[in-house]
């Protein structure tokens, strides 16, 4: 699990940070962390329902945080837990682009130990760097 | 934890962190608490405090009521004052949940006629007020009707037949804060939130039955000019907001503010999440008319909870809701930001108050009060958590100094992470059975994030606006049943 929350950051929200050797796993593992929040075992949500979405921005932190809110507009509106099951993130007309397929199932209490609902992607502390190892990323997320 | 040297005591309950802490303060910023909360108070809530006074436009102070813990762009518990002219409109000054709130309900019924239906009560709660994550609500709504309801809020619930007309006078504002425009609003905010509407949400969101005991009465006279006149007597309370549109509204505005707040109007903040822009710009103007609008779904959505609530209990006590006296005690919002006119340096002026996790406590005979509150002041509602009671508060001319804002809740003390490890949701459901509490939840985790372990104590928190005169006890109520998303 390449994402670990942190209890002493913003006690009344969840603040985790997040780690991966591609910029791709930052991205997939921060949508994990994201969704285990809402579900607290995330194998249990099926691949039921697949959708694509694109991204771009001309920050690649921000990138980050349009993509996660993105999973929570999706989880209101489409009522769907996804998760990445692809991801690439690249460089179109100087803007850094995103493109996902997301999969997932409408949430089921019998099925899926939901738990608290994420409200937003907060930008308090938001960071997304590189390390010697490949990337990093910190996301306090309101609950 | 010990109080950081920058904090200076002004008096037993006023503190205070010097503009020379920090470049860029442009007021000092002000903590009401007495000298135990300041200790338990994080680091995080300084720094952010301090973050908050660079803001341009701020009057006065950056202000943190007793209840005052980490948040994010503001702390929770921040309230500031801008100049509408030449200050600004923050979304992290409000919060993601605009319009969070709470809403308390009378009954006419004593503890010894609800306990033998309790369970009865609370089930039937828990199966007609949706909550949890993924919920939606009962009233079917196109995306042409949501935009009427955005506009009028509890106006548009009276229309519907869901509000009796006095709820809509014991509410903030009568329910509907002027300036919303639905055109402000995307169609992502609407998308997202236009089937929540009478739906509890999730994480600190509850309805709660609630008991006031002779023994919890502070004030008597205060307590029944609030209708608390029977021994014993059940109330119902509260909390929620305006869920995913209110979050989405607030999310769109903060990632247009980021970028327009330097390149347009040479802003700079300390931490982004206090991106903003003048109040008067399009961008200001556009943000405060859709941050409006979730304001007003958020009244709706409470008061289409309370009608369902009435509903339950009409149906469990065969009883009209009228005859069972379920009339509102009052509903004030505690994440906000609104036009208030307050005096300034001896002057009346009208400044844009942002209340984020702070109350409204307006005193007696104070304008935008229903004239049966004229003489008491305002209720102030503050939920504790749902193991160790709430109070009804009354807002006081003393609060003057702090333009009438008090505390909102109790605060957490550990987060939600480390609470699911000492304690299991199952577990905290049957021992709050045995003390006579009955708790349905749509989430065992969840439930076990707002056992009471994790928050500060309610009591000293309420005691401290007393002691600092920004609000003043009335009633304590204890919890009997509870249910939470």
């Amino acid at each position: 699990m390449p994402y670990r929350y942190r209890d002493d950051i913003a006690t009344a929200d969840v603040a985790f940070e997040v780690w991966g050797e591609s910029l791709e796993e930052v991205f997939a593992a921060a949508a994990d962390a994201t969704m285990n929040v809402m579900v607290e075992d995330i194998s249990t949500i099926g691949c039921l329902h697949q959708l694509t979405v694109e991204l771009g921005h001309d920050q690649l932190d921000l990138l980050l945080f349009s993509f996660l809110n993105e999973l929570i507009f999706l989880k209101d509106a489409r009522k769907l837990l996804l998760r990445v099951q692809d991801i690439s993130i690249g460089m179109e007309e100087a803007k850094f682009a995103l493109k996902s397929t997301l999969c997932g199932e409408m949430p089921d209490a019998g099925k899926h130990r939901l738990a608290t609902d994420v409200k937003a992607v907060t930008l308090h502390r938001f960071s997304l760097d590189k390390t010697e190892s490949g990337w990093q990323a910190f996301v306090i997320l309101d609950i | 934890m010990s109080i950081p040297e920058v904090v200076k005591k002004v008096s037993d309950t006023v503190w205070e962190i010097p503009i020379s802490y920090k470049e860029g303060m442009r007021v000092p910023g002000r903590i009401y608490a007495t000298e135990k909360l300041v200790k338990e108070m994080d680091a995080g809530v300084f720094e952010q405090l301090s973050n908050v006074a660079c803001l341009p436009g701020i009057i006065n102070y950056a202000y943190c009521m007793p209840d005052g813990h980490w948040g994010y762009g503001f702390p929770i518990g921040g309230m500031a004052a801008m100049d509408p002219e030449k200050g600004v409109i923050s979304p992290g000054g409000i919060g993601f949940d605009i319009n969070c709130g709470m809403r308390l309900v009378l009954t006419n019924l004593t503890l010894e006629e609800v306990q033998p239906k309790l369970r009865e009560l609370v089930d039937a709660l828990f199966r007609k007020v949706p909550a949890g994550v993924g919920s939606t609500g009962f009233i079917k709504l196109s995306k042409n009707e949501f935009a009427e309801v955005t506009e009028q809020g509890s106006r548009w619930c009276l229309r519907k037949g869901y509000a009796w007309p006095e709820d809509l006078e014991n509410t903030e504002e009568g329910g509907c804060f002027k300036g919303a425009d639905a055109s402000k609003v995307s169609a992502k905010a609407v998308e997202r939130g236009f089937d929540q509407v009478g739906t509890l949400g999730s994480g600190n969101h509850y309805c709660e039955l609630q008991v006031a005991k002779p023994e919890n009465i502070f004030e008597a006279e205060t307590a029944r000019a609030f209708g608390i006149t029977i021994p014993n007597q059940v109330v119902i309370m509260f909390h929620c907001g305006s869920r995913g549109f209110g979050h989405q509204v607030a999310t769109d505005y903060l990632q247009l503010f980021l970028n327009v707040m330097e390149k347009k109007y040479d802003i700079r903040v300390n931490d982004r999440e206090l991106s903003c822009a003048p109040f008067r710009s399009r961008e200001g103007q556009d943000y405060f008319a859709a941050m409006t609008c979730a304001i007003n779904m958020a009244f709706a959505n409470r008061q289409v909870i309370l009608h369902r609530i009435r509903e339950v209990f009409s149906d469990v006590f065969r009883k009209d809701a009228r005859a069972l006296g379920m009339q509102m005690v009052y509903d004030v919002a505690h994440n906000t930001a609104k036009l208030e006119k307050h005096t300034i340096n001896g002057k009346q002026k009208e400044v844009l108050i942002h209340r984020k996790g702070a109350t409204r406590a307006f005193g007696p005979g104070m304008e935008g009060l229903p004239e049966h509150y004229k003489k008491t002041g305002q209720p102030v509602i503050i939920g504790g958590s749902m193991e160790t009671g709430s109070y009804l508060l009354v807002g006081l001319p003393t609060a003057a100094e702090a333009l009438y804002t008090t505390a909102h809740g109790s605060g957490r003390t550990m987060s939600r992470h480390q609470a699911k490890k000492l304690i299991k949701g199952q577990k905290l459901q049957q021992d709050m059975e045995h003390r006579g509490i009955y708790v349905r939840t749509a989430s065992w985790g969840g439930l076990a994030e707002e056992a009471g372990i994790a928050y500060k104590n309610i009591d000293e928190v309420v005691e401290a606006t007393e002691l600092a005169g920004l609000s003043r006890r009335v009633v304590r109520l204890l919890p009997l049943g509870n249910i939470k998303g």
